[in-house]
């Protein structure tokens, strides 16, 4: 069916793009002007209109992408420092919109305006030195203040400190998945490299046993985070490089191999706030409609959804990067405190007996790949 | 050629370099031809080529976007055993995506735009015989086409061609188990750059020499158009910094064969631990941008070069600005070079670099800031002759403005955390250097096909529809894709049903796919319009555009040597559109141009600026 509608919208075009050059034959024909290949009046003239409408249809392309497409974008910032970030780029935004509508609309205008007529004699203008110096002197205004404004920005957030009692959870990447892993009762991580991952007894993010910090690590595959803590992450790549993408929180940051990378935020907004909101509750609506639609069409992919915070991978990492995600749940400390309860220590799982892996941890480990 | 055009130049006068003028050959004419402008005509035609073979491309992995994992007749004849039963495999799909940057950026937009109008336009506009070396040139031309064949050949391997991104980023890139692309393909994709690297030196050292010491009499520095300063520096950055991708892709290859750690370490893969240790694939990164921000200066230099040009000779107006738009060539020159970091802002190299190369990229808005606006001013009360050339130049300035401005964005580090590798960032460099250095190809193309091919020129009416259809479908493709990307889409994702929160994109998709189609239609028209006028195009006259250039000056016939008498002599800048006396009357009574090779007229001045 789409390939039948892709062939009759191709033809329908193919037809147009004939019909528009026979229009501008024509166009040359009834003014009895010559047929050489340089523009003459009439060209100029359709031409000049024809920029004019351009204009209007470049105005009219952004309102309709803002008015259409508008709800799409992510919804509010669900961390701290994602406030400060969007704000940060609505002012942006507001800066380029109105940069973006004055110098189209000059440079459309201009080509509308002065289209060539014989006879016409063009200004012979070759400098101001006053103009140049104005619109030079402006974007560097300009820009300083953005300048300034985001490396304050910038500072803030990319410093990972341990002030305030951060949650310490690294974050691993392998294809083509994700693992997090919690520092346990005392909050510290164990030290772990490649080289000491071993797959028959399921210590696949390579912890050191005889780490004794390492013994009350939790290694999982859906993270958990408290409200309102800051949460320091360590991300280890274990193969290619991976990049972890948390959109909702505006937090990303590359997984390389050979190298611990850090990012740091605060979730100040739990899943279950979120669903209430109404542009989420809006969202997940519009999607279910759609999966609705598939489910009667018989399609993959259409299962009810409920809205989840979410991790994806956003560094080209293989065949399955498109599928490269792991499940976020922000929530009150109580949950999570309940939540951690049940989860099982790295003691438990792997160092209880070397001969005889428990099926369990395999399984939460090698899950997805 | 003519022979007695020939002998005509060696009796006129005693230039060493063509002493010997034997008969020319098919091969020596058309094939291994020293001639700057059959060099150029192969230089065009290839990266016409490439640019089919890339476009084609986006069409498939478009498709596949917009209609995910559905089965498609097309695929199935195109794809073969990597569409089974039509159906893209999400390998083939990386593949097309990195194939068609790989193919757009160097082989179109860097030989195709820079090689084609470098070797045309300087030796023309300078007033030169041919370029300093026209053995090299021909030398440079052939490794690009050696080049492009190793590329193209690649995508019949068995397992794939390149398919690690354009960046091809270690070490997905450097490690065949990664994935299937990473086997013989990278090794080909490796070796492929590496000629077109040497290649596109050898053009670049050509090009500098011949700007520095073939200028004929008179002209000056600045009495060179701006085409020639937009070719000049951009083949010094090009020296400058494709070497660094060369030891990029030799350090790659060391590390692929030969055991070398120079970017691999600590990696478990396919159940076992490789025995690399201590590189690091931000050098990598370093070393990749290091190159790949100047390149896309290389690629859009020259665009703005020809525009500027273009610009100025259809609105009959001079250039505003002119040494306002050297200088700003030159500052976005030195600029680009210590920008890199901009692309790596989040790939864990040190926040504190990252904070010098937001400021000093948001510098670079400046000198941009600076020649948008006296594009615009050199409009301004302009007898603009819209021209198909002059309607893509003006279109070039439109999609330069519309993704340079959200450069602000991407080049701010902090709002670069979260639409980094989105959409948002595919959006914004396809506007301001893949659509807008096209756009200045096209005008390059439209404006100096009378040169390229011996007077004959191309069908404006087809000329028109190409451009209005292009103009309206690239911000129908790219103007909805910011917002995709701000959504949050990733790029490179085979498809986007993994995640139920992308699912009310779909339609989005859909849109933009349609309007790539429609657009690839009209470039069908320019194919047809291209080959057609090649042979049988309306000759015009011989400086159809009135323009005051030199390249103007010589016979419409194809001479080796460009002037069948002596070089001529260049008196004034190249800007003297509408230039009038204090009477308000023209300079040459009648005509609103005063070619470069009339001396000053008694008390006109120069007013050169």
């Amino acid at each position: 069916m789409t390939a039948f509608l892709i062939i009759a919208v191709l033809v329908l075009v193919a037809i147009a793009i004939w019909q528009m050059t026979k229009i501008f034959e024509l166009s040359q024909v009834r003014t009895g002007t010559d047929s050489s290949e340089i523009a003459n009046d009439s060209d100029n003239k359709i031409n000049g209109y024809l920029l004019f409408a351009f204009l209007i249809f470049i105005y009219g392309i952004t309102i309709f992408s803002f008015w259409k497409y508008g709800k799409l974008m992510l919804p509010e910032a669900a961390s701290e420092h994602g406030g400060e970030y969007d704000y940060l780029m609505l002012v942006s935004m507001a800066l380029i919109f109105f940069v973006q509508t004055i110098t189209q609309g000059l440079l459309h205008y201009f080509g509308y305006k002065y289209r060539g007529e014989k006879g016409k004699k063009a200004l012979f203008f070759a400098d101001n030195d006053r103009l140049e110096f104005i619109w030079t002197i402006i974007p560097v205004i300009v820009l300083s203040g953005l300048i300034l404004w985001g490396l304050y920005t910038w500072t803030n957030i990319m410093d990972v400190n341990d002030e305030d009692d951060p949650l310490i959870v690294e974050l691993y990447g392998q294809q083509f998945n994700w693992t997090a892993r919690y520092g346990g009762e005392d909050n510290v991580l164990g030290q772990a490299n490649v080289r000491m991952i071993d797959i028959n007894k399921a210590n696949v993010l390579g912890l050191d046993e005889s780490d004794t910090y390492a013994e009350d690590d939790v290694i999982v595959k859906e993270l958990h985070l408290p409200v309102g803590r800051k949460v320091n992450f360590k991300i280890r790549s274990q193969d290619v490089l991976h990049s972890a993408f948390m959109p909702h929180f505006r937090a990303q940051m590359n997984a390389v191999p050979g190298m611990i990378t850090e990012f740091s935020f605060t979730p100040i907004t739990t899943t279950d706030e979120m669903r209430q909101k109404p542009e989420i509750i809006e969202k997940v609506k519009r999607t279910n409609e759609i999966r609705k639609e598939r489910a009667a069409n018989g399609e993959d992919n259409s299962d009810p959804w409920e809205f989840d915070y979410i991790l994806l991978c956003n560094k080209i990492c293989g065949k399955s990067h498109y599928n490269m995600q792991m499940k976020i749940i922000v929530e009150p400390q109580e949950d999570y405190d309940a939540w951690m309860e049940g989860q099982k220590t790295f003691k438990e799982t792997v160092m209880v007996d070397d001969s005889q892996p428990t099926t369990d941890a395999v399984e939460t480990a090698s899950n997805g790949q | 050629m003519s022979v007695t055009a020939n002998t005509h130049i060696a009796d006129d006068h005693a230039h060493d370099e063509h002493a010997h003028h034997h008969q020319q050959t098919f091969v020596t004419k058309y094939i291994f031809s020293q001639d700057h402008k059959m060099i150029s005509r192969q230089y065009l035609i290839t990266g016409l080529i490439m640019g089919v073979i890339g476009i084609a491309m986006s069409l498939l992995f478009r498709m596949q976007l917009a209609w995910p994992g559905q089965s498609n007749a097309v695929f199935g004849a195109l794809l073969g055993k990597w569409a089974p039963e039509g159906v893209m495999d999400a390998d083939v799909y990386l593949a097309l995506v990195t194939i068609h940057g790989t193919l757009m950026v160097f082989f179109v937009l860097t030989q195709g735009l820079s090689g084609t109008f470098s070797n045309l336009l300087i030796p023309l506009q300078i007033g030169a015989r041919d370029m300093a070396s026209g053995f090299l040139n021909m030398v440079s031309y052939w490794m690009f086409f050696t080049s492009s064949v190793i590329m193209i050949g690649s995508l019949f391997v068995e397992a794939g061609p390149a398919a690690a991104g354009w960046t091809i980023y270690p070490p997905l890139s450097a490690l065949p188990m990664a994935q299937p692309g990473s086997g013989l393909g990278m090794t080909l994709w490796l070796t492929s750059m590496a000629i077109f690297i040497a290649s596109s030196l050898l053009g670049s050292l050509n090009y500098i020499v011949t700007v520095i010491n073939l200028r004929t009499k008179g002209m000056s520095m600045t009495r060179l158009p701006l085409t020639i300063w937009a070719f000049f520096v951009t083949a010094i950055i090009g020296v400058v910094s494709f070497p660094v991708l060369l030891s990029a892709a030799l350090l790659l290859i060391m590390d692929r064969s030969f055991g070398t750690s120079f970017f691999l370490s600590d990696i478990f893969i396919q159940g076992e631990v490789l025995h690399y240790q201590g590189g690091s694939p931000v050098l990598y990164e370093h070393l990749f941008w290091f190159l790949g921000h100047p390149e896309v200066y290389i690629v859009i230099l020259p665009a703005m070069g020809i525009v500027s040009e273009v610009l100025a000779v259809n609105s009959r107006k001079p250039i505003f600005g002119y040494r306002a738009m050297i200088a700003s060539i030159l500052a976005i020159a030195f600029l680009s070079t210590i920008v890199w970091g901009h692309h790596m802002f989040i790939s864990g190299m040190n926040p504190f670099l990252g904070s010098v190369f937001t400021f000093t990229t948001l510098l670079i808005a400046i000198p941009s800031a600076v020649k948008a606006f006296n594009w615009i001013t050199t409009l301004w009360k302009g007898n603009l002759q819209l021209n198909p050339a002059m309607l893509f130049s003006i279109g070039m300035v439109s999609t330069f403005i519309t993704g340079g401005l959200t450069g602000i964005i991407l080049g701010d580090s902090t709002l670069d955390i979260n639409v980094h590798d989105t959409y948002f960032v595919v959006a914004h460099f396809h506007l301001v250097m893949g659509i807008s250095a096209l756009y200045g190809m096209f005008a390059g193309i439209y404006h100096w096909f009378p040169k390229l091919f011996e007077g004959k020129m191309m069908n404006k009416n087809m000329g028109y529809v190409h451009f209005w259809v292009t103009a309206v479908g690239s911000y129908g493709i790219f103007f909805p894709m910011h917002f995709v990307g701000m959504a949050g889409v990733p790029r490179r994702y085979y498809q986007n049903t993994a995640f139920p929160m992308f699912d009310d994109l779909t339609d989005v998709q859909v849109l933009m796919t349609v309007f790539a189609l429609i657009t690839a239609c009209a470039q069908l028209v320019f194919a047809y319009n291209f080959v057609h006028s090649i042979f049988y195009g309306k000759k015009g006259p011989k400086n159809p555009w009135k323009a005051t250039t030199l390249e103007w000056t010589t016979p419409q016939e194809h001479i080796h040597g460009n002037w069948p008498g002596a070089i001529p002599e260049v008196h004034r800048w190249p800007y003297d559109y509408s230039k009038v006396d204090e009477n308000g009357e023209y300079i040459i009574p009648d005509q609103d141009f005063v070619p470069q090779t009339l001396p000053l007229q008694k008390d006109e001045e120069e007013l050169q600026h």
